[in-house]
């Protein structure tokens, strides 16, 4: 298909219930349980969810985007690129890439001579240009715009009734506000709404909005201090008696899944609290089974929270 | 003791700030505002890494400002930003200090003081596509889930991980990268 031909154009307005899934890395490469749950509660609530053909790493925007920003937005737009000439909008389960993608594309409605610069090495590296027509959505906002809490909430078969849900939103989702215009960055609602409406009970704990610690390429370079706000958050959430731990950002989802059991091994802890995907707990709600949504190869098991749920 | 007059003596480049702008202008609108700082602090107040670390984000932009180029660059201190953002939401100038210290930390990454673990991570994205990719046991999870054993991302697409690795080389990037990634190895050595 030609670049910018009305035959994308038309595809896009079809395809308003149907997404295109940037998977990124750590999803598919380490909680395909993620990817599959995430597909298949889309499909139950009436939105399809399709491949998005030869994506790579967003790439990450607080690791390459502090290497070279320049080379970090090209990689991005070929991203959108691919989704552009598939004819179809984006969505995401994680963070990291909704930042990289919905900011590149933000950045290069902003300021035209950039988006020259990117699709001129995007017209040699790939023989296309990027016209800027996708839109880039979090999972979250298909789940709150497209299909909305109330029929979430009709579709509950087993309500997570009686669970204290730890939700951390991370970082990326909500901040910059200016970019992300998801509302205040200081008291954010949507997901408390979303645990609400499949019948769980968001606890507020001590600091809720801090950073799960991985970000901006501290993970890799300096390891324990990244465990170090980890620590300090599931210390918080415990103290608020929370039996799960919920978050939109496969990256955070990781790095408390993992992280626990590091700090376990480094520090002598004994954190275990269950960090189950937010899609995946809409799973359960929706009667999906523990198994098929892959729970059970979490590295900081879950079995306290499927007790708690009796199953 | 004899002084070390190099170590004590500060060397300034007082066109270093001017450079970083420059840079920084070309990606996001209105990063000059940095030069409006009025060191208060609110930055460092909320800033999760500041309460464990030495990193001091108020910090790093006086020291931009009066041009201490070195010490701004060469730090451990500049990688302990986790790019949070909690700063730039709450800075009373409406800088936009996250995005200044990525900028800040691309003149460093250019000017050879790239950490060894980041250079890593490149080489991961130069050879997959991916920063974090595809094992064996989450192979064999992907199809017990019923899942395609490689996602359709790269890793099913060769053509496309050609095309991330010529916009990296278009753009400098690798060159810049490859100069270092082989120091790092020989200091291996
Ligand atoms: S909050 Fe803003 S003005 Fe205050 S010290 Fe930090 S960067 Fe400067
Ligand atoms: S973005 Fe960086 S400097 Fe700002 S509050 Fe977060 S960790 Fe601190």
């Amino acid at each position: 298909m030609e670049k910018g031909t009305g035959g994308t154009k038309i595809m896009a307005v079809e395809s308003e219930k149907k997404y295109a899934y940037f998977l990124g890395c750590l999803t598919p490469n380490r909680y395909p349980g993620i990817e599959y749950t995430t597909i298949e509660v889309f499909r139950r609530l009436g939105v399809e969810i399709v491949e998005l053909k030869g994506a790579s790493c967003c790439p990450a925007p607080g690791v390459f985007g502090s290497f070279d920003l320049f080379t970090w937005a090209t990689i991005a737009t070929r991203n959108l690129l691919i989704a552009e000439r598939q004819g179809n909008n984006i969505t995401m389960t994680c963070n990291g890439c909704y930042g990289s993608l919905q900011e590149a594309n933000h950045l290069l409605h902003e300021k035209p001579e950039l988006k020259e610069r990117v699709n001129k090495i995007l017209k040699e590296a790939t023989g296309y240009e990027y016209q800027g027509t996708v839109e880039v959505k979090h999972t979250i906002e298909v789940l709150r715009d497209d299909i909305g809490f109330d029929k979430i909430r009709d579709a509950v078969v087993r309500p997570l009734t009686g669970i204290k849900v730890a939700i951390h939103y991370g970082c990326h989702f909500l901040k910059p506000s200016k970019v992300r215009k998801q509302g205040s960055s200081e008291r954010p609602r949507v997901l408390d709404d979303l645990m609400e409406a499949i019948g769980a009970e968001s606890v507020m704990y001590k600091d809720r909005n801090m950073c799960c610690g991985a970000g901006g390429g501290v993970r890799a370079q300096f390891k324990d201090v990244a465990l170090d706000f980890t620590a300090e958050k599931i210390q918080n959430m415990l103290d608020a008696s929370a039996d799960v731990l919920t978050t939109p950002c496969a990256f955070c989802h990781f790095q408390f899944d993992v992280g626990q059991q590091e700090l376990n091994k480094a520090r002598g802890t004994n954190f275990n609290l269950p960090v189950v995907f937010y899609t995946q707990l809409i799973g359960l709600a929706l009667g999906m089974s523990p198994l098929e949504m892959g729970l059970e190869t979490h590295q900081t098991p879950v079995q306290s929270f499927f007790d708690k749920l009796g199953l | 003791m004899v002084l070390d007059k190099e170590k004590v003596v500060r060397v300034r480049d007082t066109k270093f700030l001017d450079d970083v702008i420059e840079i920084g202008e070309k990606i996001f609108p209105e990063i000059d505002k940095v030069r409006t700082c009025i060191q208060c602090g609110t930055c460092v107040g909320g800033c999760p890494s500041g309460r464990r670390t030495a990193w001091r984000i108020k910090t790093l932009f006086q020291k931009a400002m009066i041009g201490l180029k070195e010490e701004v660059l060469d730090t451990d201190d500049l990688w302990c930003c986790t790019t949070c953002y909690t700063c730039q939401e709450r800075c009373p100038r409406g800088i936009s200090t996250t995005d200044t210290v990525r900028v800040i930390r691309n003149v460093a990454f250019r000017e050879g003081y790239a950490k060894k673990n980041h250079l890593f991570v490149c080489s991961l994205l130069f050879k997959f596509g991916h920063a974090v990719p595809i094992n064996e046991p989450v192979k064999e999870l992907r199809k017990k889930l019923g899942l395609s054993e490689l996602p359709p991302t790269v890793h099913s697409y060769p053509e496309g991980l050609k095309e991330v690795n010529a916009i990296c080389e278009k753009t400098g990037f690798k060159e810049i990268w490859e100069k270092q990634w082989k120091k790092a190895q020989e200091a291996q050595k």
